[in-house]
């Protein structure tokens, strides 16, 4: 028997409405329970969380893991173990890799590559369409019977309307979310960033954000009348959040996902200006994601409706690439922003600012994932599984992306000074994470 | 170096040589866009090109004043124009030019720009002239390569030359900038020739009005309560902008950049937005008819137009090289005495020269 002990941390777990300084209790990899600070006991380890915040580990419903078939970007193994530096102790992949997750070989694959990894649990989305090619629904029946916790074609859109409400309706029997990355391809016409006043500064093709706006439109219409599960990826505009607001008041099936970046920057990034300050350059490539960096007011109105909990879940859409994939002109450069091991930061800084709770951001990175998605996880339950966080969020430091656990270094932050900083992170009650060791 | 010196001396006043004159542009690492440039600096290229053209009106065109410098024209784009107009503003400042194309380069062997650039770089080029499909591609190599940039045309970002040469040519034709009313017309939205020249000719202070279709005109100046990125006023009705203009200079309607569908027919768009004899009637008298060039002749201006008594645009073509000159003769003076006195800028984000692009409202 093994037994842990996490000493004087405070403990905040919004599903079980506790936020206090106490001990946690692990024995053999669960949850056992919660004893005073002066208890005594025989622990084989104790670990030391005076002045940590101590919550349930954070779960991602939205990764790029890139295995099979981009290895050079980044492996289940090494997005596994940057999850777990990022406070991640479930990360949910896309099945955008090579080939596509369509079968249940293609997931049982994932899932053996995640059990020899040394990190964060991994679980796989199965494709909504066959290669993503967006012509025919993959097996979700034989997909769901494999292990997936949903569907998607991330990377595109679903954009065959009836290929949306087909999956829709399938989507009922196997009561898993379809996600969607809601982008209309003519409306974005191979804009590179946002529309709006920088792509015109900058001879930027823009998309405007009624591409997305309009798919999410189409997609909640269609949730109304299959009663199907739609879970909305990585929300970005005013308009989405409109949408959504509509979707909840009427009652339908529908959530959604918003992430670190969406939340924290905008397209005066491309231009250079961060915060207010030329501190950045033009066309830097890093910026460069998709949904693109909005306007100010399409943050601001993410920000508000993530602080009233009409958006679901913060997803970080980790998006390793290679160094040549970005070091080339803003029109060549791939879409995706490397987000596990700067997520933390980033929303910290919404909480410094008073724009959020930290009691909200972790509701929003633990409990809320889990239960749109029917996860085992989220909270520090006794009998549960120990998947904990322990972080400092008082803690500066400089993001270094050369030092990432990422394959992937890509990132806006490279250089910026961030404050909430993870310090260890047990998975089952393993610590697969701890600063200044791994 | 000294035929230009001397001029430059003799217009100064100054008796010393090139090591104790002012260095007009000191401390500027890059053309990449007007929007960073002042006022005096672009007065400086100016009064630059007008000794340029003196030197270009001799018998035997060729100065020292570049010896021994190598400078490559990376051309990553079709061009007739600006790259003969660079490779001869080179060579009269007696340059060694070489010229590098997409084709017949190591490019089509799939090397990466920024390879490209490391290449020739390595190879000892002084100043690279790029031209690029891509905007900001200039920005991107000025970011990692430390070497100075002259932006040839980036994508739909920006031609800083070309709206030197037009401010030059306005100037030559009116004897000043300030005052006039240009109007710029056409495919605003993919035009860098319209950007450059909204910022350069703002700073010399003429009014600008971009005019074109609404599918033409860059997405934000048409929003609604939207306000122009650039200090410019949008028209899309013609005969209403071009009443009064004394510059017109309508831009080439870019055919495949129509796939798209945002014109209904060229014969439609001839018919609202070309410029015609009697259309030109409206505008102020005297004024001048500009074109970047390559003109569609029937399509955004008649041919009596194009080669009509209002016409500049070979005056255009003839000053893009004294201009050029101008461009690199200043840069190239500035970046060796900022090579002396300074560390490179590459990397130095606070660094007053780093590529910023500045929003001027």
């Amino acid at each position: 028997m093994t037994r842990i002990r996490i000493h004087g941390g405070r403990v905040v777990d919004p599903a079980e409405g506790r936020d206090e300084v106490t001990d946690v209790v692990i024995v053999d990899g669960r949850v056992d329970g919660f004893i005073g600070q002066e208890a005594g006991g025989e622990f084989d380890r104790t670990i030391d969380a005076a002045g940590l915040v101590v919550a349930p580990g954070f779960v991602d419903l939205h990764c790029h893991l890139r295995e099979p078939g981009f290895e050079d970007k980044e492996t289940i193994a090494t997005g596994a173990l940057a999850a777990a530096a990022g406070g991640f102790t479930t990360v949910c992949c896309m099945p955008n890799t090579n080939p596509t997750l369509d079968t249940a070989n293609d997931i049982a694959f994932v899932y053996a590559r995640a059990q020899a990894a040394h990190g964060a649990r991994v679980l796989p989305l199965g494709t909504i369409t066959r290669g993503q090619q967006g012509r025919e629904l993959s097996d979700a029946s034989e997909l769901a019977g494999a292990g997936v916790v949903g569907f998607s074609d991330d990377g595109r859109p679903v954009w065959d309307g009836r290929l949306m409400r087909y999956a829709l309706m399938e989507s009922l029997r196997h009561k898993k979310p379809i996600v969607n990355h809601c982008e209309d391809p003519e409306i974005a016409d191979g804009g590179v960033m946002n529309q709006g006043r920088v792509a015109d500064l900058l001879g930027l093709k823009g998309q405007p954000a009624t591409a997305e706006d309009v798919m999410v439109a189409r997609d909640i219409e269609l949730a109304r009348e299959t009663g199907g599960r739609l879970h909305l990826a990585h929300i970005s505009t005013e308009g989405s959040v409109a949408l959504l607001r509509m979707a909840k008041r009427d009652g339908l099936d529908v959530t959604a996902e918003v992430t670190p970046h969406h939340l924290t920057m905008t397209d005066a990034w491309v231009l250079g200006q961060r915060n207010g300050k030329a501190s950045g350059r033009p066309y830097d490539t890093a910026t460069k994601v998709n949904p693109p960096l909005r306007g100010e007011s399409d943050r601001q109105a993410l920000v508000a409706a993530l602080a009233e909990g009409l958006i679901d879940v913060i997803a970080t859409d980790h998006a390793p690439h290679r160094s040549i994939d970005k070091d080339c002109t803003y029109d060549e450069a791939a879409f995706g922003i490397s987000g596990f091991e700067t997520a933390l930061g980033c929303l910290t800084r919404l909480v410094d600012d008073g724009q959020l709770t930290m009691l909200d951001v972790i509701r929003r990175l633990t409990w809320e994932p889990c239960r749109i998605f029917n996860l085992p996880y989220g909270r520090i339950t006794p009998g549960l599984p120990a998947d904990i966080v322990l972080f400092d969020p008082r803690a500066q430091w400089t993001v270094d992306a050369a030092r990432f656990h990422s394959k992937g270094k890509n990132t806006p932050l490279d250089g910026e000074t961030l404050r909430g900083a993870v310090v260890a992170t047990l998975v089952g009650g393993d610590v697969v994470y701890e600063r200044g060791t791994v | 170096m000294n035929a230009v010196i001397e001029s430059a001396e003799h217009t100064n006043g100054a008796t010393n040589g090139v090591a104790a004159a002012p260095i007009p542009w000191a401390g500027r690492r890059h053309v990449l866009d007007l929007n960073d440039f002042s006022r005096d600096e672009v007065l400086q290229v100016l009064e630059t090109a007008d000794r340029m053209k003196e030197v270009l009106a001799r018998p035997i065109r060729r100065v020292p004043a570049l010896r021994g410098r190598s400078i490559v024209n990376l051309f990553y784009e079709a061009s007739t124009r600006t790259r003969v107009s660079f490779e001869l503003a080179a060579k009269t400042l007696g340059a060694d030019v070489v010229n590098v194309s997409a084709t017949g380069s190591s490019v089509e062997k799939g090397e990466t720009l920024l390879d490209t650039v490391r290449t020739l770089h390595a190879l000892g080029a002084d100043l690279l002239t790029i031209r690029h499909s891509h905007s900001g591609a200039p920005y991107t190599v000025a970011a990692h390569v430390d070497v100075p940039v002259i932006n040839a045309g980036d994508g739909t970002h920006a031609h800083p030359t070309q709206a030197l040469l037009d401010a030059y040519t306005i100037r030559e034709r009116f004897g000043r900038v300030e005052g006039l009313r240009v109007v710029i017309v056409g495919d605003i939205a993919h035009s860098r020739v319209a950007r450059s020249n909204a910022w350069g000719l703002h700073l010399l202070g003429a009014s600008v009005c971009l005019c074109g279709p609404p599918t033409l005109l860059p997405p934000t100046t048409i929003a609604p309560a939207a306000e122009p990125p650039w200090p410019v006023e949008i028209d899309m009705d013609l005969d209403h902008a071009i009443a009064d203009a004394d510059v017109v200079m309508p831009l080439r309607v870019q055919l495949e950049r129509q796939e798209g569908n945002r014109l209904a027919s060229l014969r439609a768009y001839a018919r609202d937005f070309g410029i015609s004899r009697q259309r030109l009637a409206r505008a102020a008298p005297g004024a001048i008819v500009m074109h970047p060039g390559p003109m569609n002749e029937g399509v955004e201006i008649d041919a009596d137009v194009a080669h009509g008594a209002q016409s500049v645009v070979q005056s255009q073509v003839t000053n893009g090289v004294a201009v050029r000159m101008a461009v690199i003769y200043l840069l190239m003076a500035a970046s060796q005495v900022g090579s002396k006195a300074r560390a490179p800028a590459q990397h130095d984000r606070g660094g007053r020269r780093e590529p910023q692009m500045e929003v001027r409202a």
